[in-house]
């Protein structure tokens, strides 16, 4: 069976690694700073080392995490439907009809609008349709809104 | 009352009995609270009769104002109901948006010959009530709900039905009392036992608790019971008539195009008996609100019975395609030792279907048509094992069938196969839906005539045409051999 394809696997915007990676400087910058001067307050100067050494240690992690997170997040717009791919331990794939869409909606919290970030959600009559893509150009995420809509008007299909 | 409608409509009223009833069921949990504190006698008796007397005072004022305010008109394209005293609540349904019109029956309501009408409008998010009308009084009004619905002069009686199973009172109770919540208690009683005869003490501290366990056991058989008592399925052309119930009575039609997935059941202990229970879901309301997903309305088609008559219930609501059932690879038993034994899935062209399940077999069939999405999904140890999880998800909250660790190229070709053919299916199906839809403009009969050439009608059973039986199976280009009578199938070659 072939399929179409009508464009490659799109990633996300590599703001959104910033963003990743600002939240993450952040907060290991408040963790250090409290468990440091704590552990140095308690008179062991050798604590305080290990207390932020153990901190950096934490914020290597989670940004590995989140890079490889980054990495697999993709998706295919395809002539008839919406693939979206995810996941590092738990991989998924989730395609989605334009005809079975019923709404789009697009959200940008504050941390993500600092950033110029959207975030696009699909949802569909089924609760388990899975189709999220964050980290989206403000441009992009309007295009995809309107092609998305536009497409499932065209194609809509009833229960 | 509000001015300005129009002079035609004629309203009326519920039934004078209704406040009693709404009241007898309210009242019930009061008196029991009486009887009780009564029989405990704490409180100083004749304050607390004031506040009782207060209350069924406040309830019947209530009950007889809400009587007094409430009317209803149906002008055979609209019911309207009016309510409120203070705060005016004009409804009005129009009957081509009606999803379905349920007879409810409270035991008070049904021993002063009452009943409720309950009727559900689609994007409404709660049922509609007419409660109470007289029984004859809200058969009829639901009948020329129904009639107009499918466009007929309301004057039309409603379309009879072909009673397809009854379910025996001896099974029922035989089922209910098989289930697993039963077996736990027996396994309790029989620790009881060996306890006692080790320490009385211990075993009298134990069977205070066991009581409350018991009883909250016995309530649940005796809900089900109640609820399923003397269940009949009969076959309409406006979809599945289910009626139920021992103290309470519930009528209701299930529609057929709203049918989502259709599960079968079978646990542990009725597998003995070779019994399974169907299950419909039906789509509810369209998905509201950010959570997303519409609700879903699980509904038994049949709650116990045989294999067979779950067959041909099947075989009404989603035709009788069976596809070929694969199980997954040997690898599988080590991601899910305990429900290897069960897993297989298949598909075809319409149809997919899933079987999974631990102790109880669960076996899930979804028209392809139905499908919202297709997903794929894969944790670390099917990775590791090479499998991966295909989901067929139809509306509502995690239904639909799961293609549980297959191998990932199987997995892989599955998820654009499955996608592919769902179009395929949605397609064929909005085709015949404009058909249909052209065909009733015209003002042919009912019952769809195929149409020669591409495969453009889905398949199913339609009226014969050749009218030599009651159905016979079209599928999809041509009329075949299988014809049914009565809910039995056979094969006539014409």
């Amino acid at each position: 069976m072939t399929i179409t394809r009508s464009a490659e696997w799109k990633p996300l915007s590599r703001t959104l690694m910033k963003m990743r990676f600002t939240e993450i400087a952040v907060v290991g910058v408040v963790a250090a700073a409290t468990a440091g001067p704590a552990a140095w307050s308690a008179g062991d100067p050798g604590a305080a080392v290990a207390a932020v050494a153990a901190v950096v240690v934490c914020c290597g992690a989670a940004w590995w995490f989140v890079h490889n997170r980054f990495r697999a997040w993709g998706y295919l717009e395809r002539d008839e439907d919406l693939e979206v791919r995810r996941g590092v331990m738990v991989q998924r794939l989730s395609v989605v009809p334009y005809g079975r869409m019923q709404f789009v909606e697009i959200t940008a919290g504050p941390v993500e609008r600092l950033f110029g970030l959207a975030t696009v959600r699909l949802h569909t009559a089924a609760a388990a349709s899975d189709a999220r893509i964050p980290g989206l150009d403000p441009q992009e995420a309007s295009r995809l809104r309107d092609r998305l809509a536009a497409l499932g008007e065209a194609k809509a299909a009833g229960l | 009352m509000i001015a300005g409608g129009s002079p035609a409509v004629g309203w009326k009223r519920l039934h004078p009995l209704s406040p009693v009833v709404r009241l007898g069921r309210g009242l019930l949990p009061v008196l029991v609270l009486v009887g009780l504190s009564s029989v405990q006698g704490h409180h100083s008796p004749s304050s607390q009769y004031v506040i009782w007397i207060a209350l069924v005072v406040f309830g019947v004022v209530f009950g007889v104002v809400h009587w007094l305010v409430t009317r209803w008109a149906f002008d055979g394209t609209t019911l309207r109901i009016e309510t409120g005293l203070l705060r005016r609540d004009s409804q009005q349904l129009p009957v081509a948006r009606i999803q379905a019109v349920d007879l409810v029956q409270p035991f008070a309501a049904r021993v002063l010959g009452l009943a409720e009408l309950r009727i559900r409008v689609a994007g409404a998010k709660a049922a509609h009530h007419l409660s109470y009308l007289s029984e004859p009084e809200a058969s009829d009004l639901r009948a020329r709900l129904l009639a107009v619905h499918h466009g007929l002069d309301q004057s039309v009686p409603e379309p009879d039905e072909r009673p397809v199973a009854v379910i025996p009172t001896g099974r029922l109770l035989g089922s209910v009392l098989l289930s697993a919540s039963t077996l736990g208690a027996l396994v309790f009683v029989a620790l009881l036992a060996v306890l006692s005869s080790v320490s009385t003490a211990a075993a009298a501290a134990v069977a205070g608790s066991l009581l409350v366990y018991l009883i909250g056991i016995g309530q649940g058989i005796w809900r089900r019971f109640n609820e399923q008592y003397q269940f009949t399925v009969a076959l309409a052309p406006d979809g599945i008539r289910v009626r139920r119930g021992l103290l309470s009575t519930v009528s209701e039609t299930i529609p057929i195009r709203r049918v989502q997935a259709v599960r079968q059941i079978e646990p542990l202990l009725w597998r003995l008996f070779g019994w399974c229970r169907l299950e419909v879901d039906l789509a509810g309301m369209p998905g509201h609100g950010r959570s997303g997903g519409g609700g879903r309305v699980t509904k038994a088609l049949l709650p116990v019975g045989p294999h067979q008559s779950a067959a041909v219930l099947r075989q009404v609501v989603i035709g009788s395609i069976e596809p070929p059932l694969s199980e997954p690879p040997r690898q599988a038993r080590l991601k899910a030792p305990l429900s290897y034994h069960f897993l297989a899935a298949g598909h075809d062209g319409v149809m997919a279907v899933a079987v999974t399940g631990r102790v109880q077999r669960v076996t899930c069939w979804v028209p392809l048509e139905k499908a919202q999405s297709v997903r794929r999904v894969q944790g670390p140890v099917q990775r590791a094992l090479h499998l991966a999880t295909v989901h067929v998800d139809v509306a509502g909250r995690r239904v639909g069938a799961k293609f549980r660790d297959r191998a990932v190229d199987e997995a892989d070709r599955l998820v654009q196969e499955l996608a592919l053919l769902s179009r395929g299916a949605r397609r064929r199906v909005s085709v015949e839906d404009t058909l249909a839809g052209v065909r009733s403009a015209s003002g042919s009969p009912d019952g769809l005539t195929p149409v020669a050439g591409p495969p453009v009608t889905a398949p199913g059973w339609f009226a014969d045409p050749a009218g030599h039986h009651q159905a016979r199976y079209f599928d999809g280009r041509d009329w075949t051999e299988h014809v049914a009578d009565d809910g039995v199938t056979s094969v006539d070659r014409r």
